[in-house]
């Protein structure tokens, strides 16, 4: 057990090494021969605080194509992996349609996806389909996040153990209602920090519309350093989406955490 | 008519044959014990009659309706209970919850109907006061009561029993038989594969000794336990006694 002195002094030390350390940092960058250029070009308040209002008005978009398509997505794959997870000969094309989908879209780089779709999709002129650049980014989004998350469900529902399955069908339960009531709430609950680390990297990607015309908080600091030849502007859309996804990751961890914690003391109930 | 009949039944996984033409009767109001060594093929057998396991020949008769390839199996298996070794209670769901689900579900009967059910049984098995604890809470022999209750809610009319008190610390085993015991006395039709020798002699009208897949000597337990015919047997019996289990 430790004593509070300790755990003060421990406490102390990490202060003091933290100090030290980006002391270091801050004094090698700040002498480097280059520093007051990228201070003017990179780190320039002024145009941060001008830039920022716009940027993170752009940064509302991101905030709407990253929900709209984690609704999508936590469907959608489940769908798919329900599919995969299909027993016997007869739901043979279902699992292959699946498999050969997952494959794909895990296989594509997500700008490529959201390049085809983005400029291909709306030439194709199908007048009851959106040819809004914003709509076939999340439609990419969707295809590209529900292979990956996909699989993390059925991970997830392969890892409930067969015995659940029998003592279920054997109360005569069929085969969906044990999956609905029985294998689904227990793997999803056990899926749940993968999927939020998936939802992280969704996040970003939502950037990648940008590519295609969208103005969204990466496409509006590029705007803003074509004008002006600062990149501030950058810096000013990190930190949006730092302050989104920082938050969402430490959530996962006390997540894992509060998981760990409870398994174990059910274990020793 | 027998409550259940079992007629050469065939069962292999892969090249193994686990189940070697067994013939098995039982008789309504019955309790029937298996007995065997590991492997003989009781939980097999069992697993078969409730249609868990796809069978390779033979036929199975429920109240004289033959059961083999149904055309609605989960309507089959809605008549027959099965409590297992390792209790397989949805550890997600309340007490209350795993005894309603099936009944809720799969009888279409209301929320209120099936809870009113359900506490009567957890009443009678002395359970009430765990309705809302998850099965983490409860200990072995509180989970496999729990187990054997979500199969009574079925109201089945015949109940399987595998093995339900090997998983369990010794001194709760008493508790889990003094539920099956009452159960045999209300006239519930069972077959119980236990390696509780002195239990199946107690409760069994017949004792059926399974031996390489196939009942190899059935009888009454004085008939089984006492003047075993078969050397298979008698050699079983004796390394039972030998480890003071009987």
């Amino acid at each position: 057990m430790r004593s509070g002195g300790d755990g003060r002094r421990g406490v102390a030390i990490a202060l003091l090494s933290t100090v030290v350390f980006f002391t270091i940092v801050v004094v090698l960058i700040t002498h480097a021969p280059g520093w007051h250029r990228v201070r003017s070009e990179f780190f320039n308040w002024h145009e941060f605080t001008s830039t920022f209002p716009e940027i993170a008005r752009g940064f509302v978009l991101n905030i709407k194509i990253f929900s709209i398509a984690e609704a999508f997505i936590l469907v959608f794959a489940l769908l798919i992996a329900i599919l995969r997870s299909l027993p016997g000969p007869v739901f043979f094309p279902l699992r292959a349609l699946a498999i050969v989908y997952a494959d794909l879209f895990r296989g594509i780089p997500t700008i490529l996806v959201i390049a085809m779709l983005g400029f291909g999709a709306p030439g194709l002129g199908l007048s009851y389909l959106p040819t809004s650049v914003i709509f076939w980014g999340i439609v990419s989004l969707v295809l590209i996040y529900s292979a990956y998350v996909s699989e993390v469900y059925r991970a997830g529902i392969e890892s409930i153990h067969p015995s659940q399955e029998a003592a279920a069908r054997s109360l005569g339960l069929s085969r969906w209602q044990t999956l609905r009531h029985v294998i689904l709430p227990q793997a999803v609950r056990r899926v749940i920090p993968p999927l939020l680390n998936d939802f992280i990297g969704l996040q970003k990607d939502t950037a990648l519309v940008g590519t295609v015309g969208a103005v969204e908080a990466f496409q509006q600091s590029q705007i803003d350093t074509n004008a002006t030849f600062n990149f501030t502007a950058y810096l000013a859309a990190a930190v949006l989406f730092v302050a989104v996804t920082i938050p969402l990751a430490r959530f996962t961890d006390w997540l894992v955490a509060r998981d760990r914690r409870l398994r174990q003391a059910g274990r020793l109930a | 008519m027998s409550a259940l009949a079992v007629e050469r039944l065939h069962k292999s996984f892969g090249k193994h044959e686990v189940l070697r033409g067994v013939d098995l009767e039982v008789g309504e109001h019955q309790v029937v014990a298996l007995i065997g060594a590991s492997g003989s093929g009781k939980s097999t057998l069992l697993r078969c009659i409730n249609l868990l396991e796809p069978i390779d020949g033979g036929r199975i008769f429920l109240a004289g309706e033959d059961i083999t390839r149904p055309r609605n199996v989960n309507a089959v298996r809605r008549r027959i209970g099965i409590v297992f070794q390792s209790f397989n209670l949805f550890p997600h769901m309340s007490v209350l919850r795993n005894v309603t689900l099936a009944p809720r579900e799969a009888l279409d009967i209301s929320r209120r109907e099936a809870e009113e059910r359900a506490l009567t049984l957890l009443e009678r098995f002395g359970l009430a006061d765990k309705r809302d604890a998850y099965p983490d809470r409860l200990s072995g022999g509180q989970q496999q009561r729990v187990a054997i209750v979500r199969a009574l809610a079925m109201r089945p009319e015949l109940m399987l029993f595998d093995e339900v008190t090997s998983a369990l610390d010794p001194e709760l085993v008493a508790e889990v038989l003094e539920v099956i015991r009452e159960l045999a006395t209300g006239g519930m039709t069972m077959i119980l594969a236990t390696h509780e020798m002195s239990f199946a002699r107690d409760i069994a009208d017949r004792v059926c000794f399974l031996d390489d897949g196939a009942i190899l000597e059935q009888g009454t337990p004085a008939e089984i336990f006492t003047s075993p015919r078969e050397p298979r047997t008698q050699q079983f019996l004796q390394r039972i006694v030998e480890a003071r289990r009987l």
